[in-house]
């Protein structure tokens, strides 16, 4: 793997591929996110996340905006008007305190992006009261935030190693609390589209971790 | 799985558009996903504002009218709408007198009417949030996402809806309207899985022979499963479970509920056992309910909901109600 710089320049066309690839492969990952979330809560989030990014991916490619701060504050405001339930307001908010972060710059690097995604996701800690450990979508996030400051790479890895990890974890909050125990011994849905995200963010930047590893 | 459905994308337009066309007293926004009452806003009059997931059917959009909810916002199949729905909802039932929203206790609908009670409230309307929480089966601690709101919700929307017909302001109407909330307690099981559209075949594995104690409204699996059991024996364990967290001092409302594919023969015979474990255990009952309110699509089951009364509160229980789905004394 080659090394990787901080300084590659993101602009506001990035951010519209990542965004329109992550719609891509929540459409192509609807129904396993769907089938995780049948087991420990209601089996909609790929239904859910489809409808939201598909609604992300229509404005973009309709009214393209200039910086990656407006591009992400758009795709998260369009989020929590389209998805409902936990998801729509939580990845909203993701996108949004992460569009706000990066202000209006023209084009942002790695290092900017990390920064920013992390007060993302320490928004979405507040919002919705948890913490890493907690069988959450932050289970995924907050370990690919740290990585990001590295590399791409790193981060997918991060992503989905932590979405794996949250299987054996007993679910505390959202609806798969309810089942207490019975959470443990599945992946949780929000960490794996979460980990779906950070793994989309690494491929469009050119930097995804080699094909199988990860999983 | 059949369904009486087109596709799953359109389930919840289309039976907006037949609601539409049953009720001329409602006004359905098919498009923007709201329902409310045609003579909104009302003078003078504290608006009532609820909504949540489909699915749940007749809560809420039957519950829409006088003496009961001013509007509602029906999101996607057991997802929580969205807060551009809620203020949209808002704005169009505030008399100036305010909006009380009526929340179910799901993360989801916690969220999004957070979101939506801070927008509103930029647009110039007063909000106050009333959380329904009373479903006994799940534990509540600092380390879950507490208490559902199931069937308590039915209690909560009616009694706040007949203090705001009285022209009560809403400081007083979220007053009564926690008072029932906090007086409600429920508890639910399934005989059989949840279908949604979206899914087309069942969310959970539940063999014939067995049921699910302690379940939700969303399909979500319950807390412990079992050999079948008759309609007495379920009457006991759910009754004992209300009673174990309230023990009611005085009369309760009993709302004895179907969730949906379950035959109003069988819920009559389990109201029976209800009402006799009650008797055995001192519970007066004021008044009973038996029907399906709170549902879960096509979950055969039911689940049973009590809430302590004073004498206000079942004189509010008692008022005028002209809704789809709840209707007397008018």
């Amino acid at each position: 793997m080659a090394e990787q710089e901080s300084g590659q320049a993101l602009d506001a066309a990035f951010f519209i591929r990542w965004l329109t690839a992550c719609a891509a492969a929540v459409e192509r990952e609807a129904s396993r996110l769907t089938d995780l979330d049948a087991a420990i809560g209601d089996a909609d989030h790929g239904s859910n996340l489809q409808r939201g990014f598909r609604a992300v991916a229509e404005v973009l490619a309709k009214d393209a905006p200039a910086t990656p701060g407006a591009v992400l504050t758009l795709a998260g405001r369009q989020l929590i008007s389209t998805v409902g339930g936990a998801s729509g307001p939580l990845y909203g908010t993701l996108l949004r305190r992460t569009g706000k972060a990066l202000g209006d710059a023209a084009e942002v690097d790695r290092a900017a992006l990390a920064d920013a995604l992390g007060q993302g996701v320490a928004a979405v800690a507040q919002l919705g009261g948890a913490a890493k450990g907690d069988k959450t979508m932050l289970d995924a996030l907050e370990p690919a935030v740290d990585a990001l400051a590295t590399s791409y790479e790193g981060a997918a890895r991060a992503a989905e190693e932590g979405a794996v990890a949250t299987t054996p974890l007993l679910a505390r909050k959202g609806r798969a609390s309810y089942l207490g125990e019975r959470s443990i011994d599945h992946q949780d849905p929000g960490a794996t589209s979460a980990a779906l995200l950070v793994t989309t963010l690494a491929e469009i930047a050119g930097q995804a971790p080699a094909a199988g590893s990860g999983q | 799985m059949k369904m009486l459905i087109n596709v799953p994308e359109t389930v919840v337009a289309d039976a907006l558009r037949g609601m539409a066309a049953a009720h001329p007293d409602l006004s359905v926004d098919v498009e923007n996903r709201v329902v409310v009452r045609r003579d909104a806003p009302v003078a003078g009059k504290v608006g009532i504002v609820s909504g949540g997931g489909s699915g749940h059917e007749p809560l809420h959009g039957g519950f829409v009218g006088p003496g009961m909810l001013s509007a509602a916002c029906p999101g996607e199949v057991f997802t929580s709408p969205v807060p551009d729905q809620m203020v949209r909802a808002a704005a169009a039932v505030d008399s100036g007198s305010g909006v009380l929203f009526v929340v179910k206790n799901y993360t989801g609908d916690v969220l999004n009417f957070d979101m939506a009670a801070e927008l509103a409230e930029d647009e110039g309307i007063q909000v106050a949030k009333v959380l329904v929480h009373d479903d006994v089966a799940v534990t509540d601690s600092l380390f879950t996402a507490g208490r559902r709101g199931t069937g308590g919700t039915l209690f909560v929307e009616k009694i706040a809806g007949a203090a705001a017909d009285e022209g009560m302001p809403l400081e007083r109407v979220e007053t009564i309207a926690r008072q029932v909330s906090e007086a409600s307690r429920s508890f639910g099981v399934a005989l059989t899985a949840v279908s949604t559209p979206a899914k087309g075949s069942p969310t959970f594995d539940l063999p014939e022979g067995e049921l699910e104690l302690g379940i939700g409204i969303h399909g979500e699996p319950g807390r412990e499963r079992r050999a079948m059991m008759t309609s007495r024996e379920i009457a006991d364990f759910a009754v004992a479970a209300i009673l174990e967290d309230l023990q009611p001092r005085g009369p309760v409302l009993a709302l004895v509920n179907g969730m949906g594919a379950t035959p109003l023969l069988e819920l009559y015979g389990f109201n029976a056992e209800v009402q006799r474990v009650l008797g055995e255990r001192g519970v007066t009952v004021a008044r009973t309910l038996v029907g399906n309110y709170v549902t879960s699509l096509d979950m055969a089951g039911c689940s049973v909901t009590l809430c302590e009364v004073d004498d206000d509160l079942l004189r509010l229980w008692d008022a005028p109600v002209s809704t789809p789905a709840l209707r007397w004394g008018r």
